[in-house]
Parts: C-alpha cells; sequence; structure tokens
C-alpha cells in the first residue's frame, strides 16, 4: 500500500486533541484573522490542499522529489563523541542541514511549490528571516520553471548577505522590507501585502507553521517527514522510541515537523528552544513563550511578544530565522496542554553550542539549531546512558560564520 | 436605527479618515473639528498599531509616527471623551485585532459605548473570525463594520446580509494607499450586496480626488478617504487641520450634488 507523504489530518492522536474545527484551531490558538480580500484564496488553498495531500500522484510526485532532489531520508547520525563528552545520554542528530539547500525549509516548500503547480499558479512568492526558507523557494521556483520573489528585511540581508546572493543566483527577487524593524515580522506583513494585491498567478509559500488557517496544518504535514523519518530510523537503530526530542522554535516548522509523530507517545519528551537573545529579563530577546502573552496577529491567535496596549514588541536574538515575536498555534497548544515544553536559550549559549559541535563532531550547524543543542548540551549530563536524546539540526551553519566571527570580535571577509 | 445609518440618511456620505496621534493628539483633535465643520458626516479614527498589514505606506508611516509620539489606546479614548462634548457625528473606530484583543475585548468595547464610539472596523477580522468581537459589540451597542473586497463573489451575500451600521467595499486589491484608477466592477458589488441587505454601502482604498469621489458616490452611498487626509497631514503637520478641511470641503462638494 501507498503510504501518504504528508501527515493526514487527524482530530486527535492518543487523545492529544490537534485540530478541533474546520477553523483550523488547535484549543482555543490558529484562526483566520486575515482581510476579506484573500478568504477565498486561503479557501481555495484549503480545498486544493485536501484535494491533493492524499492523491497518490501528488505524493509520487513529491515523494520523488523528497529523495532524488531534496536527498531525503536525512541520517539519523549517533554523535558518538558529544556524547561521550557530556557523560549522559545517547544523543542522535537528525541531520536536516545534509538536505539541498541546507536546511528543513526544502520540505515545505517542494510540498507547497508542487501544490501551487497543481493550482495553477506561476509565480511563488515568500518571507525570509536567515534566508533559508527564502533560498528553498527559490530553488523550487526554479525548478519549477515559476517566478519568485522574497521579501526579506533590510536588516536581515546585512546579516545573511551570502543567503541573498544565492537567491539572486537562482532567479528570485530579493525584495528588502524597510518598514517596522526590518526583519521577520516585517517581511511576513511585505509579502502577506503583496499576496493581497497580487491573487490570481501567485501562490504565498509561508515558511513557519504559523499564519492563517490551512498554512499551520499544511507546514506542519509537509514537515513532519522528519518525525516519521526519526520514529523509523530509531526504531531500527535502538529498537526503542527516544526519550527526547529537541528542535529550535521561531515560528516552529522544524519543531513541529520533529514532534508530529511522537505527540502520541507520552513517554518521549518533546522540547522547543526558542531563542532568548540577550536574556528573557532583557527586551532584546525573541522568547515568546517565556516572555509573551496571547494576542492576535499575521493571520492567527497564539503567543506573541507584545506590550500593554498589543502593540507587537521589536524582537531580538542573534539568529535571523528565529527572530520573531510569535509562535506558530500549534506548539501554544501543545504549551498549555503541557504536552511539549519549551526554554529559552540565549545568543551566547547557542554561539558556544556552535563552537561546540564544530570541533567535537565537525559539523557547523546553523545558529538556529544551536539553540536545540545547547538544550542538549545542559539536559544530557543530567540523564542516564540509557536514556535516548534526539536532536534535529535544522540547517548548515556556513551562513552564519561571518556573524559568529563578528560576534567573537573578529571581522571576516570573503 | 444606528446613528451610523442615520448618517446616511440626508444623501451622499462622506467619511474621512484620521490617524489618532499623528503629529500629536491636539492636532488630531483641530483636525477632527475642522473636518466635522467642513461637512464630514461619519469619522473613522484610526488606532495606530505597529504591524499595520492592511495599510500602504502613507498610513503605515502616520502609525509610525502616532506610536513613536507615545499615543495609546487610552490616550485616544480620553481624547475621544473630550470631543464628545462639542462633537455629535458619529464616530467609529478602524484598527487591528490584537489592538482590541489585547485591551480586553469586553472592556474595549464598553469603554466605546462610554465614550460614544458607534462603530468598529477591523481589517484583520472576516466574517468567520467575527464571533471573536461581535457578542461584545451586539451587548454594547457598537456596529461591527463588515468589509466586502473585489475577491469576495459569493460571499457578498453571507457577509452583507450580517452587515451593520454601513458595509465597507474595497475598491481595489491591496492594500490601502492613493491609486489613479479603480478598476474593479464596484456597481456589481454593491448590487449584490443590495440584494441582500439594506444598510448603505460605503466605497474606501485608493480615493483621492473629488472626480473620483463624485464617481464612487454615483455608486455607492458614501466614500471613504484615508491616505489622501494623512498625506495632507504627513505634509504640513501641526499647521494641517485648515487644509484638511478645505479639502473635506472640496469632497464634500463633489459628492454632494448626487
Amino acid at each position: 500500500m501507498k503510504v501518504s507523504i504528508v501527515a493526514r489530518h487527524k482530530s486527535s492522536v492518543n487523545g492529544i486533541n490537534t485540530m478541533t474545527n474546520e477553523a483550523g484551531r488547535f484549543g482555543i490558538y490558529g484562526g483566520q484573522y486575515i482581510p476579506e480580500t484573500l478568504m477565498n484564496t486561503v479557501i481555495e488553498l484549503e480545498q486544493a490542499y485536501n484535494r491533493f495531500k492524499d492523491d497518490p500522484d501528488f505524493n509520487a510526485e513529491l515523494s520523488a522529489l523528497l529523495n532524488e532532489y531534496a536527498g531525503r531520508p536525512s541520517r539519523l547520525y549517533y554523535a558518538r563523541r558529544m556524547t561521550e563528552s557530556l557523560g549522559g545520554a545517547k544523543i542522535y542528530l537528525k541531520r536536516e542541514d545534509l538536505n539541498h539547500t541546507g536546511a528543513h525549509k526544502i520540505n515545505n516548500v517542494l510540498g507547497q511549490a508542487l501544490l501551487a503547480k497543481r493550482m495553477g499558479k506561476t509565480r511563488l512568492i515568500a518571507e525570509t528571516g536567515a534566508g533559508q526558507h527564502g533560498v528553498a523557494t527559490a530553488t523550487a521556483a526554479a525548478l519549477m520553471g515559476m517566478s519568485c520573489v522574497v521579501f526579506m528585511g533590510e536588516e536581515d540581508m546585512k546579516r545573511q548577505a551570502l543567503n541573498v546572493y544565492r537567491m539572486r543566483l537562482l532567479g528570485a527577487d530579493v525584495v528588502a522590507v524597510s518598514t517596522g524593524t526590518g526583519t521577520l515580522k516585517d517581511a511576513v506583513s511585505k509579502a502577506f501585502a503583496e499576496w493581497t494585491s497580487r491573487i490570481s498567478d501567485t501562490h504565498y509559500c509561508l515558511g513557519s507553521a504559523m499564519g492563517p488557517h490551512p498554512f499551520p496544518a499544511i507546514v506542519r504535514d509537509f514537515q513532519s517527514v522528519i518525525s516519521r523519518e526519526i520514529r523509523a530510523q530509531i526504531l531500527e537503530r535502538e529498537g526503542r522510541l527516544p526519550d527526547a526530542v529537541i528542535a529550535c522554535v521561531g515560528g516552529g516548522s522544524n519543531a513541529i515537523g520533529s514532534f508530529w509523530h511522537f505527540i502520541g507517545d507520552e513517554g518521549v519528551r518533546l522540547i522547543g528552544c526558542e531563542a532568548a537573545g540577550r536574556g528573557v529579563d532583557t527586551f532584546e530577546t525573541a522568547a515568546t513563550i517565556a516572555t509573551g502573552r496571547v494576542g492576535i496577529f499575521h493571520g492567527f491567535k497564539s503567543y506573541f511578544c507584545q506590550d500593554k496596549f498589543g502593540q507587537i514588541a521589536p524582537v531580538y536574538s542573534i539568529s535571523a530565522g528565529l527572530d520573531y515575536p510569535g509562535i506558530g498555534p500549534e506548539h501554544a497548544h501543545l504549551h498549555d496542554t503541557g504536552r511539549a515544553e519549551y526554554v529559552p536559550v540565549t545568543d551566547e549559549e547557542a554561539v558556544s553550542a556552535f563552537e561546540y559541535l564544530s570541533r567535537t563532531e565537525g559539523i557547523i550547524p546553523a545558529i538556529e539549531s544551536a539553540h536545540a543543542l545547547s538544550c542538549a548540551m545542559k539536559i544530557a549530563p543530567e540523564m542516564s546512558r540509557e536514556n535516548i536524546i534526539v536532536v534535529t539540526v535544522s540547517g548548515r551553519g556556513d551562513k552564519d560564520c561571518a556573524a559568529i566571527a563578528r560576534y567573537r570580535g573578529e571581522n571576516i571577509s570573503e | 436605527m444606528s446613528k451610523i445609518r442615520e448618517a446616511f440618511s440626508g444623501g451622499k456620505a462622506f467619511i474621512p479618515f484620521i490617524t489618532c496621534g499623528d503629529p500629536d493628539i491636539t492636532t488630531t483633535k483641530r483636525v477632527i473639528h475642522e473636518a466635522v465643520r467642513n461637512g464630514a458626516d461619519i469619522i473613522e479614527l484610526g488606532i495606530p498599531f505597529s504591524d499595520p498589514t492592511a495599510e500602504g505606506e502613507v498610513i503605515q508611516s502616520a502609525n509610525y509616527r502616532a506610536l513613536k509620539n507615545g499615543v495609546t489606546t487610552d490616550k485616544i479614548f480620553d481624547m475621544v471623551r473630550d470631543l464628545r462634548r462639542d462633537i455629535n457625528i458619529p464616530l467609529v473606530f478602524m484598527t487591528y485585532a490584537n489592538v482590541v484583543f489585547s485591551y480586553g475585548s469586553e472592556k474595549f468595547i464598553s469603554t466605546c459605548r462610554d465614550i460614544e464610539i458607534d462603530g468598529l472596523i477591523l481589517p484583520d477580522v472576516p466574517f468567520e473570525e467575527k464571533d471573536e468581537f461581535l457578542p461584545f459589540c451586539k451587548s454594547y451597542g457598537v456596529d461591527l463594520v463588515s468589509m466586502v473586497a473585489p475577491t469576495s463573489e459569493d460571499r457578498i451575500a453571507m457577509i452583507s446580509r450580517e452587515a451593520e451600521g454601513f458595509l465597507y467595499v474595497v475598491s481595489s486589491l491591496g492594500v490601502t494607499g492613493v491609486r489613479e484608477r479603480i478598476t474593479t466592477d464596484l456597481a456589481a458589488i454593491v448590487g449584490a450586496a443590495r440584494k441582500n441587505s439594506d444598510v448603505p454601502c460605503a466605497i474606501g482604498f485608493g480615493i483621492s480626488t473629488p472626480e473620483q469621489a463624485r464617481k464612487m458616490s454615483e455608486i455607492a452611498d458614501g466614500v471613504i478617504v484615508g491616505s489622501a487626509v494623512m498625506r495632507i497631514i504627513a505634509r504640513y503637520g501641526n499647521e494641517s487641520p485648515r487644509y484638511v478641511g478645505e479639502y473635506v470641503k472640496s469632497m464634500q462638494d463633489a459628492i454632494r450634488k448626487f
């Protein structure tokens, strides 16, 4: 029997309520808080997605792309030296950094681009923070012969100049967004505004498990390939499930993808690592669960960093990919129900983990993923040698080298 | 009949939009007085938001300036309280869902009633999500204004059937901002709405000149103008009230002929 690539919409996974009504709610979170102009578009997207997600042809084509083009399945690598140096739980790394384009973002993008193509769209637009989602979208557009425009905060274009060049090389237009704080949230706003003005030929390829329904579900489903593979790989290697799965969380796409097939297994701790920036007791943080409260923004209800009057806070993290003032609605629900834990990790801790993994395992992780690695470094020594931790290395760190060097007081130029 | 609907009974309505607190509350008050003196039928008061996703550059900048100058929801409530001593035309708030939700929806909407705000426009709350705010609007007698867009098509009937106050007809795709030409078949949209509802229809987004206003008022019951007003305020700052007044008069003259 052909197995569907995407996870099926379920009303519950072993008693954990994941989606409670048709408007895409996860508990009280989610929804469709968008201008009327876009309503028919998201309805059309939902209908198309429902039609194709179980379609054998669609899944065969996506499956072939993921395997032949993106290089899936990604490896589950036993990090022997890291395990030995920390002296506790056994650590496995889910190597999403080895995917084509260097991050997990390609999983979602190939799915959405294929869907857009089936819907007759010829143009993809996207927001990007670190540039990984932008690069993935530009890549898929090149592959499928679609045009592509990527919106990126002006600040982030400086931080991630290499990715800007990659996107342009791939044929995409990169538009600098200077409004607001000039970071990821402003790029999302600008992409929505662009979509509102040009709908008929354009699909907004949203990069994280956020935004209005059906995006959180679509992105989750396309990223759930991560946990589907982890599950099969760890069962094959160890004959049992891990004790903890750890991933970094901005909007939360690699985390929800890493968690999804373990949500029903209560013995598996699910830990999302938020970017604390200079600390959760400062204003220079992007740790939404730790410092935010419930609000409505960018089309969905969830936790957001905001002031007393609901003005969205200008967040900060060394990682452009986690520098977002909200968190995907399904994570908000997993937090409220206690099924997943969300912990803050500072810039300093993430940079240390970035350097540690490079030296210990010869793997340079994305600074985003380094937040998850830092958490593993904290909890592994407290666990026994029989315990197993899986950390998702969501992307590779080449793009971050200049910024980390700068953080350490060294200026490098290529 | 709500006060908003009454405002349409004397002919075509002109509805200027003003971002509160740009450049400061004192100027906003003077602008409002000038607009009323020159014939505004309803005034749409924008409560600034940090990320006004439905706005074009002009109103976006107005939002940023106002917030930078320290305006808050509470200060705007105080301003309205003060204005209500001598202004009687309907006033409606235009803001984003999070501004209301974060204040406490019931607290926000009950305050609207206390300070005699007649309606609420939330561009990021479509028909499917209006139950977030509608129950409070109903209990406190504040009209929750619905919007239809050029892409609404089969949704127009459903939306207009439950519309209150007036129906906000979005003239074009995209965000707010001055447009040279409006190509949407607005007569068809207004026609579809009128088949399902007797609430007045007001067209907004992109309108700036008296000629455009006249054309729109042939189709609908009212005309909403935001960016063109805020552009005057951006240009003249605290000298802007009399220029806004002149502008309101020119627009009012253009549509009064119908």
